[in-house]
């Protein structure tokens, strides 16, 4: 790893090529291990809290198929168009690379929408933050990632800026890269969410 | 060690790989809708089921989209993922055992 060559990757895609932008994209990967870890313990939480609701509303009773399904396939989709934000990148394609991030920035902005909207309607129904055992440890899971997105959104646009002032760089298709990994990542932890919040809290209401 | 590795280089200008894990997603997230509502299998199993799906589905980001096997370290990041998976299992079902196990 400690060698010298600089600018030797010369068969890699750039966000590759120089040492850092490589060990930038590892130290990435360690830094996703880290919230592997920190999601595990709020699932552990919400998994050990279900059923605890004090004789408030249940999540039989207010979780709603149809909303998560469309937040599901909003985020799936955007996952999507973020991975081909990276091969338009590796294709060498400023423009593509826009139209890509742009459109995976609005799908996740729509999923935010649905978040926010399903949240509200919880909390109209009776379900806050403060209801139950239960309801803390859901809005805390579910928010946690929300805000991930929220700043991943936030954190994408602003590398799209730097993008247009400096261009395809080593330096900045490393950061488009890493925050692509970002993104997916979000991705992997919403689909546990789906399977260990919404479906296993329904499955187990007619199970 | 820092040799060119040719596989990475994505020469191809169709996204195959996305495309792929796109599809598979979508039939994975639709098949766990489906054994969940549906199957009319026993909850144990609908559980053990939809959660196969939801590894399966991580694994298909990891490797279609987040290309986590690429470049030289691809070794060490699929290292890293693997291990924090195995702590994240641990604190999940290891929570959730000790907290059920001896009362009901």
């Amino acid at each position: 790893m400690g060698n010298a060559h600089q600018q030797t990757h010369e068969g890699l895609p750039l966000e590759y090529r120089s040492e850092t932008g490589k060990l930038n994209i590892l130290g990435f990967w360690i830094f996703l291990g880290a919230e592997i870890a920190l999601f595990s313990t709020l699932f552990a939480t919400y998994m050990v809290l279900t059923g605890r609701t004090a004789g408030g509303p249940t999540p039989q009773e207010l979780f709603e198929m149809k909303g998560v399904l469309t937040q599901t396939f909003l985020l799936l989709t955007s996952s999507f168009t973020c991975g081909l934000a990276i091969h338009q990148m590796r294709l060498g394609n400023l423009k593509g690379i826009y139209v890509w991030l742009g459109l995976t920035l609005a799908l996740g902005a729509g999923f935010l929408g649905f978040e926010i909207y399903e949240f509200m309607q919880y909390v109209h129904e009776g379900a806050t933050i403060g209801t139950s055992a239960f309801w803390s440890a859901f809005f805390v899971l579910a928010g946690t990632h929300g805000v991930h997105v929220a700043f991943g959104i936030g954190w994408i646009g602003l590398i799209m800026l730097q993008l247009a002032k400096r261009g395809l760089t080593p330096e900045t298709s490393a950061k488009v890269f890493i925050s692509s990994l970002y993104w997916h990542f979000l991705d992997v932890v919403w689909i546990f969410i789906f399977t260990s919040v919404y479906l296993s809290g329904m499955v187990m209401s007619h199970g | 060690m820092a040799k060119p590795q040719a596989a990475v280089q994505n020469k191809r200008t169709f996204p195959f790989k996305h495309f792929v894990g796109y599809l598979f997603s979508i039939v994975l997230t639709l098949l766990a809708v489906w054994v969940a509502f549906e199957s009319e299998l026993p909850a144990k199993v609908i559980m053990n089921v939809i959660y196969i799906f939801a590894f399966l589905q991580a694994a298909l980001q990891l490797l279609m989209f987040m290309h986590i096997t690429e470049t030289s370290n691809g070794r060490i990041q699929t290292g890293t993922i693997l291990f924090a998976v195995f702590i994240a299992i641990t604190v999940a079902a290891g929570s959730v055992w000790v907290m059920s196990a001896g009362h009901s």
